[in-house]
């Protein structure tokens, strides 16, 4: 293989072969620093593993992100787990087989060239031998760099279906953070300041909190509280006795609104990309502005963390998307050097994005270091994890195209947004949100936007998939009273799903189909591709339109070098606007796992249909205020749509990751049928029933 | 305070030292050691926790174990049991209907608790009571294909 240009980013941290494969128990241990988030990343690296050792998966086991073991493949996101992680560990295991079979070919006295291996034996021509290559890796130096020796030989064209390794106990069994146990273990709770300007009182009687029935320590660091007991029951107990009694200052009560304050703030536009010749000087065809509010991750488990201190040394079991950055920021914020800390990745609820993983993890740090010597569990409780955890940034995306008929001469895309990064060691900063309530405190800093090289932040897929020049413009809004972060898919939902409706109004004003529209502005044969596929396999939903029912359809490609998704929904309008089908064309080069990226595309698709029709944060002045599910519903059962998805084979091409391709074009789809059905869009999200009768009764 | 309080878990006697108004989750989970009944809100909004009690499926989140004295309480843990895999759990499992599966245990004991009444139910039927549930990962057309797999096993599909 020619590792040049593009080293997977694991294998600069981690070259030799051994940091990714080790023989074990007769057969290899294989070592990824890509979090199983229930993304189902284990399930497909096994898979490549595999391939390139050719040795049944049964004889694979694989263990995830920890700073004592595994490579540092920085952070889990961003749908790069197999186009990076798995390119990576492909390159390590070709290595490994190929460095097998050059013992194999001392030992026969045979020409490497015609060695290979079936089910784990080596085969020399057409013959099989007695050599097995887990037997040979024991015998063979493997801390030899990966550059050196990778041969991937890519999936083989029987690949066979395989079943997720960790599904069973996920079901039926222990495996969460939650679930973790340890001698002498000890539980926390803590009371997050439910604003980043809120305080504690000073003359907090913590006294009383201490007499309390097993109650082991209190911990009280600036506006920092929180408790270790006992017993679960014991931490619950007091947890209530304290919350009823809080009251917390500094909370300013005044009413905010999120989009007002991106509209007011002085922060510069800023020119990210202009494509193309310049742009016209007349009035533009369409003007329009998307808006969505706040969302929050809502995983179905609050975020939990286990810690340790001892002798000096900080362990931290945590469900964190990043193990290396999480140790570093704690080892900054604890005053260690980054080798006293540990961080080990242990499975949580599904992590859709930057949740409380990180701040749950200082928290329980902040904890442990008052029982020195003992385990401490802490789970946050429901409306801690809703209210303080980082929300899904409220942004705006402001469209302007210039038609000439059905083709676009030019476009504007114009995105405000607060930041969509402040993972831990973000600028240099912990960013922990308990470390801003500090005695000595670490503050927020002001947070830049991911940079183009990682896809954008707040201008993710800001610039359209279609072919005309545009100008992309975006103005980052760093002084918002929330915390805003990563939530699947970044900008990209609102950005596809504010140049998708305004292409669609222009089409609707031009009394254009929405296929032949699109295809006349794009020339990238795999996006046609998709769209011409999705015009054949949403032919049952086209055929069912009604007055009160339709259909429209939605197209991105993932950041331009992602995944395409070519979306079709179908809407019925009535009592509540709801979404009966959506079908999904998807292009995501080399298909790893088919089950697991089918999988990741639903989830994708259910996630951003309930992003589109229910959800957002409601706020009192700087409060997140529904603190749980009733406030924040998201779609349930008898609301989701049946799903089909249609993935087109690309063997040989790159693997390009799925599970955020999706959000952008399902939001457009919804908009788009609900806009060709009622001839007006609906500019902020959700799309409701109230939006839709202001927006109708407006036109 | 803490008085001894016997139920039956998974067939088996039990008996714990506890406050009568401890909720049953924190009994099975932190007392018991099954830990496959979660945690997800304590207010009844999500069924992370659901268990079947004396047959039907409730919260474990809120409910006292002074309530189920001498009652009958099944948890995930049961769907596998010696010798015999319960036909939701070899349904979901050969689905893969699941993405980070902490709601699948909740899910499976309200799925099992409906198909076990033996009334013939469909997909519609089977959703409307899984609405006391949540998923956030979006596998609902999964577990909703592998509830109606294992009910046409336990012969109550209609």
């Amino acid at each position: 293989m020619s590792v040049d240009a593009k080293i997977p980013p694991g294998l600069v941290s981690a070259p030799l072969v051994s940091d990714w494969v080790q023989p074990a128990g007769g057969g290899f241990a294989v070592r990824t620093g890509r979090a199983e988030l229930g993304q189902g990343v284990k399930s497909a690296l096994l898979r490549i593993a595999s391939w390139e050792l050719c040795v049944p998966v049964e004889t694979l086991t694989i263990s995830g992100p920890d700073t004592a073991a595994s490579p540092d493949e920085g952070i889990t996101a961003g749908s790069l787990s197999i186009t990076q992680g798995g390119e990576a560990l492909r390159a390590a295991t070709s290595a490994a087989r190929v460095l097998c079979l050059a013992e194999a070919a001392r030992r026969l006295n045979a020409s490497p060239d015609t060695l290979s291996v079936r089910d784990g034996l080596v085969i020399n021509g057409d013959d099989k031998t007695e050599l097995k290559l887990a037997t040979l890796a024991t015998e063979v130096d493997l801390n030899v760099p990966v550059a050196d020796h990778a041969a991937p030989l890519g999936q083989p064209e029987d690949a066979k279906e395989t079943a997720r390794p960790d599904l069973r106990e996920r079901m039926i069994g222990a495996p969460f953070v939650h679930d973790m146990t340890m001698t002498g273990l000890l539980f926390g709770r803590v009371f997050p300041p439910p604003t980043l300007t809120a305080r504690l009182p000073k003359d907090l009687d913590l006294h009383s909190l201490q007499k309390k029935p097993g109650i082991v320590a209190v911990v009280r660091d600036g506006s920092f509280l929180g408790l270790v007991a006992n017993s679960v029951a014991e931490a619950d107990s007091a947890a209530t006795w304290v919350e009823t009694r809080l009251e917390w200052e500094g909370i300013d009560p005044a009413p905010q609104d999120p989009q007002a304050l991106l509209e007011a703030s002085s922060a510069p536009m800023e020119l990210m990309l202009a494509a193309g010749s310049a742009e016209p000087t007349e009035q533009p065809t369409i003007d329009l502005t998307c808006q969505r509010p706040f969302l929050s991750h809502a995983p179905m488990a609050p975020s939990a963390a286990l810690a340790k201190w001892e002798d000096g040394k900080l362990s931290v079991w945590s469900h964190t998307q990043g193990v290396y950055p999480l140790r570093k920021a704690l080892a900054s914020a604890c005053g260690l050097a980054e080798e006293a800390v540990q961080v080990v990745h242990v499975y949580g609820p599904g992590c859709y994005g930057h949740n409380g993983a990180d701040d749950v993890a200082m928290d329980v740090a902040l904890l442990a270091r008052a029982v020195p010597g003992q385990p401490v569990r802490l789970v946050w409780s429901r409306a801690a994890e809703f209210q303080t955890a980082p929300l899904g940034a409220a942004m705006s995306t402001r469209v302007r195209l210039w038609m000439n008929g059905r083709q676009i001469s030019a476009g504007r895309v114009s995105v405000t947004s607060p930041p969509h990064s402040t993972r831990p060691g973000t600028a240099g900063a912990p960013f922990f949100r308990s470390g801003t309530f500090l005695s000595d405190p670490q503050p927020f800093i002001k947070a830049p936007d991911v940079p183009p090289a990682s896809g954008h932040g707040a201008a993710r897929n800001a610039r359209p998939i279609y072919d005309a020049p545009v100008l992309v413009e975006r103005k980052l809004v760093n002084d918002l009273p929330w915390r805003t972060s990563a939530l699947r898919g970044l900008g990209a939902q609102l950005n596809v799903y504010a140049i998708e409706t305004a292409l669609e109004a222009a089409l609707i004003a031009d009394r254009q189909d929405p296929f032949e529209g699109r295809l006349a502005n794009l020339t990238d044969p795999r996006a046609r591709a998709v769209l011409e596929r999705l015009r054949t396999f949403g032919g049952d939903l086209m055929s069912d339109s009604t007055e009160d029912r339709g259909w429209g359809i939605g197209l991105a490609r993932y950041k331009g070098t992602g995944g395409w998704a070519a979306v079709m929904a179908d809407v019925a309008l009535g009592d509540d606007i709801r979404v009966p089908r959506v079908r999904v064309v998807a292009d995501i080069g080399e298909v790893i796992d088919p089950d697991g990226a089918r999988n990741q595309i639903e989830g994708g698709v259910i996630q951003a249909i309930s992003w589109t029709l229910k959800e957002a944060v409601t706020l009192d002045g700087a409060r997140v205020a529904g603190t749980n599910w009733e406030e924040y519903p998201i779609l349930p059962f008898s609301e989701v749509p049946d799903v089909q998805t249609d993935i087109m084979e690309r063997p040989g091409e790159p693997p390009l990751g799925c599970a955020e391709a999706v959000v952008g074009p399902v939001t457009a789809a919804v908009g788009n049928a609900v806009q060709r059905l009622l001839g007006v869009a609906i500019q902020s999200l959700p799309i409701t029933r109230h939006r839709i009768v202001a927006a109708v009764s407006a036109a | 305070m803490d008085k001894p309080i016997a139920f039956y878990v998974n067939g088996e006697p039990v008996e714990i030292k506890a406050n009568p108004s401890l909720s049953l989750l924190t009994a099975l989970r932190e007392d018991l050691n099954l830990k496959a009944t979660r945690f997800g809100c304590g207010a009844e909004d999500c069924g992370a926790c659901s268990v079947i009690v004396d047959g039907k499926a409730r919260y474990a989140c809120t409910l006292a174990v002074g309530d189920i004295t001498g009652q009958h309480v099944l948890t995930a843990e049961s769907l596998d049991a010696k010798n015999f895999e319960h036909p939701l759990l070899t349904a979901f499992l050969a689905r893969q209907a699941g993405q980070c599966g902490y709601c699948l245990s909740g899910i499976l004991m309200r799925a099992r608790a409906l198909l076990e009444t033996g009334e013939p139910v469909d997909r519609r039927r089977v959703a409307q009571e899984l609405d006391a549930n949540l998923c956030r990962c979006g596998a609902h057309g999964r577990i909703l294909d592998a509830v109606m797999d294992a009910a046409a096993e336990m012969g109550v599909a209609k």
